[in-house]
């Protein structure tokens, strides 16, 4: 199984069409990386899919960087 | 107008304008989950004369008021044909009565599931037709949601209501391909009209331009239209379908 962070920023390159380079555990999907909210919630419901998982509304609505995002599967994973 | 492939989720679709539009569509080819929430023998009924013609239906039970039966019914839809590309909002209640006099549940029954069913049955569907880059939902409004209409204060809040929402939707949605427009029918024969007095009636007619009821078949047509290619450059639209009534 690859990198939680790996599987994730592949996610991000391929949704928001931006350079791996941009994305860091610190970056914004609004402020950094160029999403609005509906990419925020296809994120979201692409990471459901990758991971086997599902996010509440709650819970995604606290998802605001890609740390934010890589945590959350993490602890859910564990 | 072919629908070949397509799947398509009727809400209210055992009686009245739901029927004929679940008909019609199945006609054109798509797929149809008949929904009811209590006359499961008229939906069947409707899902056999579907299948009689060579179509593609089932009946599915949920009330639209309901968020977890909502889920349920789309998960159902979604297991069984593996998408959904058309969503028609038409299941409806009246509980009429004066302004003064209106109970408070009577309100709240028909913003529930006029309103409120509209609301949750575009978001569980919202989620797989992202994921499809394509979906056409049309919700079935009221031209007294645009005229208003005494003894109706929650019908019309309702339908006004779902107008609106139907224009967010519109919005929010548009980028991913999926449109959302409303059909505002006027008076229509269904049974809720077959059961009007002659004098009620001819009242009515008075005010038709095209001095007649509509037929469920009428709102059928402009709803398949809707959903169809034909109309991928429209989206939160009201179409009046009302004989020129509200212009």
């Amino acid at each position: 199984m690859a990198d939680v962070l790996e599987r994730v920023t592949k996610i991000i390159v391929d949704r928001l069409g931006v350079e791996e380079s941009q994305v860091t555990l610190e970056s914004s999907f609004k402020e950094d990386l160029g999403a609005d909210s509906l990419d925020v919630v296809e994120l979201v419901m692409e990471l459901e899919d990758e991971f086997d998982m599902e996010i509440s509304d709650e819970e995604a609505e606290k998802i605001v960087t890609v740390g934010d995002a890589v945590n959350y599967i993490k602890s859910r994973l564990s | 107008m072919k629908m070949e492939g397509k799947v398509a989720i009727v809400t209210g679709a055992s009686r009245g304008i739901g029927r004929e539009i679940a008909l019609h569509l199945a006609r054109l080819g798509a797929k149809v989950a008949v929904n009811y929430a209590g006359s499961e023998a008229k939906a069947n009924e409707v899902v056999a004369q579907i299948v009689e013609h060579g179509g593609e239906a089932f009946a599915v039970q949920a009330d639209v008021a309901n968020s977890e039966a909502v889920e349920r019914m789309v998960k159902e839809v979604l297991e069984r044909w593996g998408r959904v590309d058309i969503l028609v909002n038409n299941a409806g209640i009246t509980r009429d009565n004066l302004l003064m006099r209106m109970k408070e549940e009577e309100w709240d029954a028909v913003i529930n599931t006029n309103l409120k069913g509209v609301f949750l049955c575009t978001k569980a569907v919202t989620r797989p037709m992202m994921k499809q880059r394509y979906g056409r939902i049309v919700n079935i409004a009221s031209i007294v949601g645009v005229s208003g209409n005494p003894g109706q204060a929650n019908y019309v809040a309702a339908k006004a209501g779902v107008i609106g929402l139907t224009k967010t939707a519109a919005k929010e949605l548009a980028s991913r391909n999926i449109t959302v427009n409303a059909v505002a029918p006027g008076f229509i024969t269904t049974d809720m009209t077959d059961q009007l007095s002659e004098d009620v009636r001819r009242a009515m007619l008075q005010q038709i331009p095209l001095a007649r009821l509509g037929n469920p078949e009428d709102i059928a047509h402009v709803v398949a239209f809707l959903v169809s290619d034909g109309a991928s450059y429209m989206t939160g639209q009201t179409i009046h379908v009302d004989g020129g009534m509200v212009m």
